[in-house]
């Protein structure tokens, strides 16, 4: 018997909330495969099976909070790789259903060695003729069916899921982007023109854009900002930080920790409108844009207030890295407060981002060029300058208070030296 | 041993058949009927040779046998099991020419199966026919629970099955005599031994040369009857009917008779047997022998003769245009009585 | 209402037409004396005498035909064959004789006869005295074929039989006799021929079973309730004419069907049911239907192991319920 314990997802943490067991008692579980999903302060992380064999118990209930070392799980080892079978969709990055929901029964299933579908894609976009009934009956779209995920053999979409979905449907629509669909048809080209089908995250982000300008009055600021001084420290330590963090120090947790303080600065451009009056949220969540194959999409750092600018490294990375293969969970993508865009990586220099509802703002932080500036005294220099394009909700913030909070993150910015802690 | 029956002769101005307890009407419609059953046959030949009839399976040669056999019952109280060479018998319990017509032409009006079974698959619940179907000798088991359900409601009535000696190679044949014979019940078992199961001749059919020594096996009387002497057959159903109702069990009558034609209008029987075979059991005919007594014994004149002809000819012809223009079962009739309760919805 | 066995329902439904009706008899081998070789007729001769239940010579076809006479003449005779393995040598008489008389005279006759046979396994009888012939005589069309899973069903099942025009095939399951326990009601209890039961409702899946496979399914369903599955299990009762609109309704219902019988898998009723399905519910499926069954091979033999291999069981069925749940 192997004992599985909370490990250690990022240094400093001393704990983790089990979200949801991948496995159930009884169950194979291959060597590195997924076998529960752990939410801390800093990071949600998928946790993978040390060993290859039978999940004997489960010993830390879901939603519960334990320290790290503490023993989760034991798995009976087997001898010999248990044979191959072609695992749940839950292992295969689908966005996974909140915690609050999870009182669905889980069957220990065998997999019925009749069903030879291949890819789990495949699986999932075959709908057998019930669900296919009932999307019609409820005029589910194919954003919602992106959004659903099949319990079924091979991550088929099964009449249940479906019906699950349809009892749910009453929430919020995520604003914060789609996960990708593979599910893309080849384009039908008649003569002159190229039609190329709609992808779930096309749809929805037509949507959500549309919703936004249609219903938020957006104005729209810039600020420049002498990047010369981060630039200098950032190459510094980029060295060091790689070595010893594992992954890169870009500039992007370096701004939205400004950002940060710019929020804590000017709070109402931490808010959200409403008829009753405008909510100044307490948390700062951060929904930081990470562009994916044939889209966007905003995974959201929570609690960003608290977290060091290595901390957000970390964090903002882990996100993205997630939102590249697919993998993110519901929490990762709901919950922003205000949003920071990086369309500077394509090189330009002013951007007039579009608001995510129900947020207050959206900064977008432009290409750091090299310029020649004007210094005080009237000295000319090279210096490293960016442009932070804010747009902002103008029922709940005039120019006013979307100049202060530039100048905020500016002065952060401008300000910076050694002594500001990255940790 | 089966015990043989003698040709009663006249004597002294008493016919055979007054001794045997018939009127000379009674004589002269066992007559008519064996007329009519051959009537009926040969122009049922007549047509299938003209294309216009897919099939004919005859009783020519054996009318005597047969009537001979089903005037010792009584029609309506009496039942048959006959097999599908019966026509005499199933005319004497009250078909008639038209009916073997219709079931000829397989049309809708057909009582026996409105023009589902092939003709000589004769049946009629008000007739006391038991339906009959192609498998052979079935109907002997039949006619033992006919006879079975007599006993049980205390009637005297009596069931006669009919089979050839063919059926008599069939395990139901057996089963049925054993049967029979344990609980004595009212059956009459009547072979008819024309010598040939198609084309399969006795000394291939069994080893012994009478049925009816089988009986013995069972415990009851077995009686072998000139088949084609009608008077002969019907004293020995008589007595057989006799037994019956008092309570005293099946007898097995083997009538030795003869095939006048092939086995149906499908078989062809130079196949198998010599023209002259055929033509001296001709000579041999039933209807022809009891004709000349019927005319010795002073009950048939040449005036009653042409009548007997007129209406056999009037019906046959009668029958025939009837049935050529009777209508046929209805496509949508297929699925019909299939049950005859069909479940509830 | 009493609790009793399948086998005291069958033999209370026996005796009770014998009561009410004076044309009913029984024939069959030791049926008599004996009160059959399982005791179903046992104290019905004593009752009602050798005319009334008939101790028949060792000859199926002879049981049969003497019964199609019976019936013909105003008789309503109950026909017991030993075992449903012995039914071959009646054959002819059931299938070309009895299933037709009524189609062949275009409704002139009709037998109001009950075949009843001893059928199914699980009681070490080998390959003689454990198959199955539902689906053999299923296929005929003329004979109706009954297989009641329960005490309650027995009796109902069976005084319908006795009762009903036409020839019926009443199945009675061995080893449900004594294994089987139910509410049987009071007085007639007449159960419809054709008419299948649900006997527990449920929305995720639909388990379709009759005979002994019935009891097998309503515990599986009870195991797969405690694990979050509802099973809906459909007693289909009547073999033929089968419930098509029931079968229909719980496939509708659920979308995931799973059929059992303990016959053999090929051309068995799993077959038919699964075809009307494809027909007539295809819209409404979610899982193709699946069928668990006896394998193709001739009855299951007389070693425990070989056996076991063989029948079903409520593991086994649990375990394919569950492949279908999760599909």
């Amino acid at each position: 018997m192997a004992s599985v314990k909370m490990p250690q997802l990022g240094e400093s943490i001393t704990e983790g909330t089990i979200s949801k067991w991948l496995k159930q008692p009884g169950d194979q579980v291959k060597k590195y495969e997924g076998l529960v999903e752990v939410i801390t302060d800093k990071v949600n992380a998928e946790v993978p099976a040390p060993l290859a064999g039978v999940l004997k118990e489960i010993k830390v209930k879901e939603g519960t909070t334990v320290t790290v070392g503490t023993e989760i799980a034991v798995i009976e080892e087997s001898v010999g790789a248990a044979a191959p079978t072609p695992t749940l969709p839950r292992e295969r990055g689908r966005v996974t259903e909140p915690v609050a929901q999870e009182s669905a029964p889980s069957i220990a299933a065998p997999v019925p060695e009749e069903v030879k579908s291949g890819g789990s894609t495949e699986s999932r976009t075959r709908l057998s003729p019930a669900v296919r009934a009932l999307i019609e009956e409820h005029h589910i779209t194919d954003a919602e069916l992106g959004r659903i995920q099949g319990s079924g053999v091979g991550g088929r979409i099964s009449k249940k899921d479906v019906e699950d979905f349809v009892g749910r449907r009453a929430q919020p629509v995520s604003a914060n982007g789609e996960q990708r669909q593979a599910a893309a048809e080849a384009p039908a080209v008649a003569g002159a023109e190229t039609r190329v089908p709609l992808t779930p995250m096309r749809r929805s982000i037509a949507s959500n854009m549309l919703k936004s300008k249609q219903t938020i009055p957006h104005a729209w600021t810039v600020a420049e900002v002498d990047m010369t001084n981060v630039v200098r420290f950032r190459q510094q330590v980029k060295d060091s930080f790689k070595q010893r963090e594992g992954i890169d120090l870009t500039f992007v947790p370096i701004i939205v920790k400004a950002v940060v303080e710019g929020l804590k600065a000017v709070p109402v451009l931490n808010a959200s409108w409403s008829d009753d009056g405008v909510v100044l949220h307490k948390d700062i969540n951060l929904g930081v844009a990470v562009s994916v194959d044939d889209g966007l999409i905003v995974p959201v750092v929570h609690q960003a207030d608290r977290m060091s600018i290595a901390g957000l490294a970390k964090s903002i990375d882990d996100l993205a890295r997630r939102a590249r293969a697919a993998k993110l969970t519901i929490p990762d993508v709901q919950g922003a407060t205000f949003t920071v865009n990086n369309p500077g990586t394509f090189g330009t220099i002013l951007s007039y981002s579009i608001i995510a509802p129900p947020q207050a703002g959206i900064l977008a932080m432009d290409a750091i060029v090299k310029r020649s500036v004007v210094l005080d005294g009237d000295a000319i220099a090279i210096r490293s300058m960016m442009n932070l394009c804010l747009s902002f909700d103008h029922r709940v913030l005039d120019g006013v208070s979307a100049a202060r909070f530039l100048q905020g993150v500016r002065r952060w910015l401008e300000g910076f030296s050694e002594q500001v802690p990255l940790y | 041993m089966a015990t043989k029956t003698q040709e009663v002769a006249a004597k002294g101005g008493q016919s055979r058949h007054r001794a045997l307890g018939l009127t000379d009407d009674q004589a002269l419609r066992i007559y008519e009927v064996m007329r009519l059953a051959r009537a009926v046959d040969e122009r049922m030949w007549l047509i299938n040779r003209q294309g216009r009839a897919p099939f004919v399976i005859s009783c020519q040669g054996q009318e005597g046998a047969q009537v001979g056999s089903a005037a010792a019952l009584r029609p309506g109280y009496d039942w048959v099991a006959p097999y599908y060479r019966d026509a005499g018998v199933i005319l004497w319990f009250g078909m008639t020419a038209r009916d073997q017509m219709l079931s000829f032409f397989a049309r809708r009006e057909d009582p026996n199966s409105g023009g589902r079974q092939m003709p000589g698959h004769f049946g009629s619940k008000r007739l006391h026919i038991v339906t009959g179907g192609s498998p052979v000798a079935t109907q002997l088991l039949h006619a033992a629970g006919v006879a079975l359900a007599s006993k049980q409601r205390k009637e005297d009535a009596v069931t006669a099955t009919y089979f050839g000696e063919g059926g008599a190679s069939q395990g139901d044949c057996h089963e049925a005599m054993n049967f029979a014979s344990i609980h004595k019940l009212a059956v009459i078992f009547i072979c008819e031994n024309n010598g040939y199961a198609i084309s399969v001749p006795q000394s291939h059919q069994m080893a012994i040369q009478n049925v009816a020594d089988r009986a013995a096996g069972y415990g009851f009387p077995g009686v072998v009857v000139d088949g084609n002497d009608v008077l002969a057959c019907y004293e020995a159903t008589r007595k057989a009917v006799e037994r019956a109702r008092g309570g005293e069990g099946p007898t097995l009558i083997e009538a030795k008779t003869y095939r006048f034609t092939a086995h149906s209008s499908d078989d062809d029987d130079r196949r198998y047997r010599q023209a002259e075979e055929v033509a001296i059991w001709r000579q041999k005919d039933p209807i022809q022998r009891y004709a000349k007594y019927l005319r010795e014994s002073g009950t048939l004149t040449d005036a009653t003769e042409k009548e007997i002809t007129e209406r056999v000819d009037q019906q046959v012809d009668d029958a025939t245009e009837y049935a050529e223009q009777a209508p046929d079962p209805t496509a949508d009739e297929l699925t019909k009585f299939v049950y005859k309760q069909e479940p509830r919805a | 209402m009493a609790v009793k066995t399948y086998i005291e329902a069958i033999r209370e439904g026996m005796d009770e037409e014998m009561a009410h009706d004076p044309s009913v008899f029984l024939i069959g081998e030791d049926v008599g004396q004996r009160g059959g070789v399982f005791l179903a007729s046992d104290g019905l001769y004593k009752k009602y005498g050798e005319d009334r239940v008939i101790d028949s010579p060792l000859a199926e076809s002879c049981i049969v035909g003497v019964a199609i006479g019976a019936a013909v003449n105003g008789m309503r005779p109950i026909a017991e064959i030993q075992f449903a393995d012995f039914i071959a040598p009646a054959m002819n008489q059931i299938i070309e004789e009895a299933a037709r008389f009524c189609y062949r005279t275009a409704g002139d006759f009709n037998l109001p006869m009950v075949i009843r046979a001893p059928w199914g396994g699980g009681v070490h009888g080998a390959l003689y005295h454990s198959q199955s012939i539902e689906a053999t005589f299923g296929h005929i069309p003329g004979l109706k074929v009954v297989a009641p899973g329960t005490p309650a069903d027995a009796k109902g099942l069976l005084k319908a039989a006795v009762r009903d025009p036409d020839p019926v095939l009443y199945l009675e399951h061995k080893r449900a006799y004594r294994l089987v326990k139910g509410e049987v009601p009071d007085g007639d209890g007449l159960v419809p021929i054709g008419k299948a039961d649900v006997k527990r409702e449920g929305k995720d899946l639909s388990l379709i079973a009759y005979g002994l496979m019935l009891t097998y399914c309503l515990e599986v369903a009870e195991k797969l309730a405690a694990e979050g599955v509802s099973a809906e299990v459909l007693d289909l009762r009547t073999i033929k004419p089968i419930d098509e609109a029931a079968i229909v309704a719980t496939a509708r219902k659920t979308g995931k069907v799973l059929v059992v019988h303990e016959d053999n898998r090929f051309a068995g009723i799993a077959a038919e049911v699964s075809a009307i399905i494809m027909e007539t519910a295809f819209d409404a499926l979610d899982a193709p239907v699946m069928r668990l069954t006896g394998p193709d091979v001739p009855a299951m033999p007389f070693n425990h192991v070989l056996e076991d291999a063989f029948m079903l069981n409520a593991e086994k069925i649990l375990a394919k319920a569950k492949e279908l749940a999760a599909y």
